[in-house]
């Protein structure tokens, strides 16, 4: 080799050590769900060192459901990385050595082809190294991007990286990490035991489950988030998918400040924001009143079937000009409450017999009652009272039509169980009360007997509303 | 030299070749007619590579088979096996260098592709083809190509779901396929003697010829259809790895060429 040569590859070893060396060299703070790492404090960049590891493992994806979920660091979604514009970024993979799969990590931050896939694909028990250099601030979406990527973002490999503007975000007093995810099961919402991917399911997008941090009930009861009144909070939300875009929204908020697609956009005053399969948003808003406000994906059956539920806790003073809560419930007896009898030209059948009666009775129950007192009477607890053996009902026939004809309102006591609700006057026709009332005294253990039209019209003139004694209103 | 000499020769001879060898115990084979077998990512209009008869072991190598290799081939004991070949975990599930009862019967893993070739080399054999193992593990129970069964798919899926930390099962208990042949889905992978000749480069949108089949809207209609995702991970899993790398979940079986009539090419050193 020339001396020249040599100079020159010496000067080249001493300038990238030189670069190298000017950084300060830190261990990177990596959070799970939904705790966020410390804001930087950093006014320079740094070098700043990943180690992230893939685990396959059981966790519970509901109460009773278990689901084989590959995850970055053991939770879903993985854990959450914070670095700072013009950071360089050391990142080690390493793939478990109990894992199955081989994996890789495609970080959204990163410049660069695959996003560093192809250059920490990892087999089990082995450990990648790359490099990459966070050029451009925001909120980014990681995934797993080994064949088949669906396959793998369906188990939950999936989570966010934190690029910090170098001028930093202004400081909140709260900060949290959700991430939404859609997840295909053999068996459907709620089956119990061990359920695995089911690949048909993934493929048509039809998921049985929609989380927000991995499993039903994850940001519940006392998982839920928590924050003060007057505190304001910036949720950092992401949707690994892999198929369903997240129409993100908390009941009961609006969003002060929005950084849409987790970019430099900012909106303001933000209902519902949208959150892409594989992309992020940051919503940033101040509590005002106190209670729980509820996270959903506002694709509401989600939110209702799926499990797309989140809460945050908010505790602190009322403020009764901002929010008064309720300040009265009143019956609503609309003008002209018999029934609007629609003529159809079919004569209405007449219960010729108490045969007849029941039977039509079943009918008019089936379509009026049911709902609240249930298929067989039973009511439900602390809600509906049942009318199956019912004390209540069967002391007095004429007040239960009057409860019918005219509502109720007011705590009661029906079998030793106290209920404190309403009962709205019924728009039925003397024929129909007189039918129901006779179906539901015969049925379920209750007393027998008849009512007629006659009575139910004498009831129509003589009774009104029962407002029990102790009536808030 | 007397005729008595020399029938007291061959006698010796015949009696010191297996004390030199010690028992050669390994899987029984099942006899494979050939055929063609459709490669990954490729279209229903690519050709199909051939392949020639080949016998196959019906199961997968067990420790107790590698642990005889082992003693007539020191040099691939744990504590003798070179660097260069295995990773430091090679072997490292058997307790005081050799297998215990309880894993006997299991499948070995924590073995390099060095080690499986000399093993196979060491049996007059080789490590399967991709092409070979791939066309004996597209049969099903009923037929030679069983991939387009109901059920086929999911049945190997359902491996991957299951927790990995479970103590293997040993070897032979699932049930046959078409060719007599076990475990090829759902017990270990398997080392292929053509492993990192795979078509993924780890990125799986990277690879061209994986865009082309899977993701570009135009060739999909091929390999749109879903049950290639069990050959998506076979194929992902065998390029992750290089030849020194020793998996709690990978072993092996080997293959032997029809042609190969006898095993006097066997090499009784363990020689690569």
């Amino acid at each position: 080799m020339k001396l020249s040569n040599i100079v020159t590859a010496l000067g080249f070893t001493f300038a990238l050590s030189a670069q190298a060396a000017s950084l300060p060299v830190i261990d990177a703070v990596l959070t799970s769900p939904p705790m966020v790492p410390p804001p930087i404090q950093r006014d320079h960049a740094a070098k700043v060192v990943v180690k992230m590891e893939t685990v396959e493992k059981v966790m519970e994806i509901a109460d009773g459901v278990e689901y084989m979920f590959w995850t970055f660091g053991g939770s879903v979604p993985g854990q959450f990385l914070r670095v700072r514009e013009g950071d360089e970024v050391e990142f080690h993979l390493s793939n478990h050595p109990s894992s199955k799969m081989p994996h890789n990590i495609d970080l959204h931050a990163v410049t660069g082809p695959g996003g560093g896939a192809a250059a920490s694909f990892t087999a089990p028990g082995h450990t990648s190294v790359f490099n990459f250099k966070a050029l451009n601030p925001g909120l980014y979406v990681y995934h797993c991007a080994t064949a088949p990527v669906g396959m793998h973002i369906a188990n939950g490999m999936y989570g966010l990286i934190l690029v910090e503007p170098k001028e930093s975000l202004p400081p909140v007093d709260k900060e949290y990490y959700v991430m939404q995810g859609d997840f295909y099961t053999k068996g459907a919402y709620g089956e119990q035991g061990f359920q695995s991917f089911d690949m048909d399911k993934a493929i048509k997008e039809q998921p049985d489950y929609v989380v927000f941090n991995g499993a039903v009930g994850a940001l519940n009861g006392d998982k839920a988030l928590t924050a003060n009144v007057g505190e304001t909070v910036r949720l950092y939300v992401g949707n690994g998918g892999p198929n369903l875009v997240s129409s993100f929204h908390v009941i009961g908020e609006i969003f002060d400040r929005v950084s849409v697609e987790g970019g430099n956009l900012q909106n303001e005053n933000v209902q519902t924001t949208l959150v892409p399969a594989g992309g992020a948003a940051v919503a940033e808003f101040k509590l005002d009143v106190p209670g729980n406000f509820i996270l959903v994906d506002h694709s509401i059956f989600r939110a209702f079937n799926k499990g797309a539920l989140g809460m945050m806790a908010v505790d602190g003073p009322e403020d009764k000009i901002v929010y008064s809560g309720k300040v009265a419930e009143n019956v609503y007896l609309p003008e002209g409450s018999a029934v609007q009898s629609m003529p159809n030209g079919h004569p209405k059948l007449v219960a010729n017999s108490k045969d007849d009666q029941l039977l039509f009775g079943k009918r008019v129950y089936e379509a009026n009652c049911q709902a609240c007192h249930q298929a067989e009477g039973q009511g439900i607890p602390g809600a509906f009272p049942p009318l199956a053996g019912s004390d209540f009902l069967n002391a007095d026939t004429n007040r239960a039509i009057d409860v019918v004809l005219h509502g109720l309102k007011g705590p009661i006591k029906v079998n030793g169980q106290a209920f404190d609700s309403i009962m709205p006057a019924m728009r039925l026709t003397d024929e129909d009360t007189a039918n129901v009332l006779t179906y539901v005294l015969n049925s379920w253990d209750n007393k027998g007997g008849t009512v007629t039209p006659d009575e139910v019209a004498k009831r129509r003139d003589e009774g009104k509303t029962i407002i029990m004694e102790g009536s808030a209103h | 030299m007397s005729p008595v000499l020399l029938s007291v020769l061959a006698a010796l001879q015949m009696a010191a070749l297996p004390i030199a060898a010690g028992p050669t115990t390994a899987p029984q084979m099942a006899e494979l007619p050939g055929g063609e077998v459709r490669p990954l990512y490729l279209t229903k209009d690519s050709p199909l590579t051939p392949v020639a008869p080949f016998r196959l072991d019906m199961t997968p190598v067990t420790n107790r088979q590698f642990a005889d290799f082992v003693r007539q081939h020191p040099r691939w004991q744990r504590s003798q096996a070179v660097a260069l070949f295995v990773e430091p975990q090679y072997l490292s599930h058997w307790q005081e260098g050799w297998p215990s009862p309880e894993q006997a019967e299991q499948p070995v893993t924590y073995v390099s592709w060095y080690a499986a070739s000399a093993y196979c080399q060491a049996r007059g054999k080789q490590l399967p083809t991709v092409a070979q193992w791939e066309f004996a593990a597209q049969a099903s129970e009923q037929a030679a190509n069983g991939s387009t069964e109901p059920g086929y798919t999911r049945r190997i899926l359902s491996w991957y779901a299951r927790p990995s930390t479970a103590t293997l099962s040993t070897v032979g208990q699932s049930p046959a396929n078409y060719w007599k042949i076990k475990d090829l889905h759902g017990l270990v992978w398997e080392w292929t003697q053509d492993f990192n000749s795979g078509l993924v480069t780890g990125e799986s949108r990277g690879d061209s010829t994986l865009d082309k089949g899977l993701f570009c809207g135009s060739a999909a209609a091929g390999s749109a259809d879903p049950s290639d995702y069990a050959a998506f991970m076979r194929f992902g899993f065998r390029s992750s790895l290089k030849a020194p790398y020793t998996l709690g979940n990978l072993g092996f079986r080997c293959a032997q060429e029809m042609a190969d009539e006898n095993t006097d090419t066997a090499d009784t050193a363990g020689r690569l």
